[in-house]
């Protein structure tokens, strides 16, 4: 299974045709708590750099961008009722949302994990 | 890019994984690891240690410093009684707050506790009316229904402490001044320490049960929740003790008698009413509406106000507020609407403090 990365500290998991997005575990330690997520609608078609989800913590809200062209698939609708899921399985149940690609390819130009752990030391 | 001060207990932050910004000049823990949440928590269910010596303590000894600071605040000081601490706010001729602070009567001298970021403009400003000594020692805060406890461990004489009471004792060697008061709405001490005492004695107390260190994320969630006003976000030099809705910071002597800088303004605004009021303000749903939002009547409508302070309050479970309303829609109860991201998100105006002080009278 390929898990790709961003330099926004996004996480991308492929799982058939589609990607399964969340934020690393050094994301969600420098972001802290979380006590609200905004999600967007399944079925939006976004751009590489959108703010699509807005994320807020005690001391601050913060934008998610889209890491990729594609189309929202499907979203994770238990961080929004608990959005200290993030905190406490960024990789797993804390996920995001599911995007079908427009270019698969493109997951080509995103970090692999031993590129995205020199990023954050 | 000037440099920025360390307080005495700087290595001591570190060691305890302190996450250090920038913070009016001064180089301060604004978390540790446990996080906001967990301290804001912690600090109202047992104690929580903050180190406060950012800003900036004050001694007035010369025998003009009460008639001086009735000079510059709207404020009894002649009649504060020794061994009593008092707010005061400072007020400009257009009866804005020039910044809000602490002052104590400790007999034959007044002790003044100023914010960092204003120390650069307050103590000159004071000083142009009486002698200015600026006390170069460490400043602790301990807040919390387990403080008292902590604290006596190393003098039992806090217990005889009431809220706004102050002090002279020594806890490690050295005097240090206590105050029973603080920045939580919680039950707690400041405590001024010779600053080659303060990592003895936050040392002292981080041994005591129940006592954790707490970031100034965390203060500012407490604080916010506990309905205080924030320097420059909530009060500056635009707006007046009367539409901040400090009223009470103004003893009846002197808003009837005036003497201070922007009476006549603010004497005009007590008889008439001010325009403007500082509010609460409790947005529906979860999402934290933030200093900066627009606040507006309808869906749509034109803005009528703003938010000044905002964020989650880990004690109340959702999103509290403060900012400022035309007086007609200051009553709680009524709903405004705050524009957030390209939607109009309603809140209700709140009584303030959001969560019940515990103060020890």
């Amino acid at each position: 299974m390929s898990v790709k990365y961003t330099e926004e500290h996004e996480w991308l998991r492929v799982d058939g045709d589609e990607v399964i997005v969340g934020i690393t575990e050094h994301a969600q330690s420098q972001l802290g708590d979380l006590v609200f997520v905004e999600l967007p609608e399944a079925g939006t078609d976004v751009e590489k750099g959108d703010e699509v989800v807005v994320i807020e913590s005690v001391k601050a809200a913060s934008d998610i961008e889209a890491p990729l062209d594609g189309t929202i698939t499907a979203i994770n609708e238990a961080i929004v009722e608990d959005p200290t899921l993030v905190n406490s399985a960024p990789l797993g149940d804390g996920w995001f949302f599911r995007m079908k690609l427009a270019d698969m390819s493109e997951l080509d130009g995103l970090m692999d994990e031993a590129a995205y752990k020199e990023l954050v030391g | 890019m000037t440099d920025l001060k360390r307080t005495p207990l700087f290595d001591l932050h570190v060691k305890l994984g302190g996450k250090m910004v920038p913070f009016a000049g001064w180089e301060m823990p604004v978390q540790y690891p446990v996080g906001v949440m967990k301290e804001h928590l912690h600090t109202r269910a047992l104690a929580g240690l903050f180190d406060v010596s950012h800003m900036a303590q004050l001694r007035l000894k010369a025998a003009d410093r009460v008639t001086a600071l009735e000079s510059l605040m709207p404020v009894n000081v002649a009649e504060l009684k020794p061994g009593r601490q008092r707010y005061g706010l400072l007020t400009a001729a257009n009866g804005g707050i020039l910044d809000d602070l602490m002052f104590a009567n400790m007999g034959d001298w007044h002790y003044v506790v100023v914010n960092a970021a204003r120390a650069d403009h307050d103590i000159p400003h004071i000083s142009a009316a009486t002698e200015v000594e600026v006390l170069d020692r460490a400043l602790l805060a301990l807040q919390g229904p387990a403080a008292e406890a902590a604290l006596a461990t190393l003098n039992g004489e806090v217990r005889d402490m009431k809220f706004m009471d102050a002090r002279t004792m020594p806890l490690i060697d050295g005097p240090c001044i206590v105050t029973r008061s603080g920045y939580t709405g919680e039950d707690g001490f400041e405590i001024s320490v010779p600053k080659e005492e303060a990592v003895a004695l936050a040392e002292a107390l981080l041994e005591q049960d129940g006592v954790e260190p707490i970031g100034l994320g965390a203060r500012d969630s407490l604080r916010l929740e506990a309905g205080l006003c924030l320097y420059g976000n909530d009060i500056d030099t635009e707006t007046t003790p009367v539409e901040a809705d400090l009223i009470w910071a103004m003893q009846k002597r002197r808003r009837e008698n005036g003497g201070f800088p922007g009476a006549d303004v603010i004497q005009g605004q007590l008889s008439d009413g001010p325009t403007r009021k500082r509010v609460g303000l409790r947005p529906e749903g979860r999402a934290p509406v933030r200093q900066g939002v627009t606040l507006h009547a309808e869906i749509e409508g034109p803005q009528i106000g703003v938010v000044t302070s905002g964020g989650f309050g880990p004690s109340v479970g959702g999103p509290v507020a403060m900012g400022y309303l035309p007086t007609e829609l200051s009553t709680p109860g009524t709903t405004v609407f705050a524009a957030l991201r390209g939607k109009f998100i309603p809140l209700a105006v709140a009584e303030t403090p959001f969560v019940q002080q515990t103060y020890k009278r």
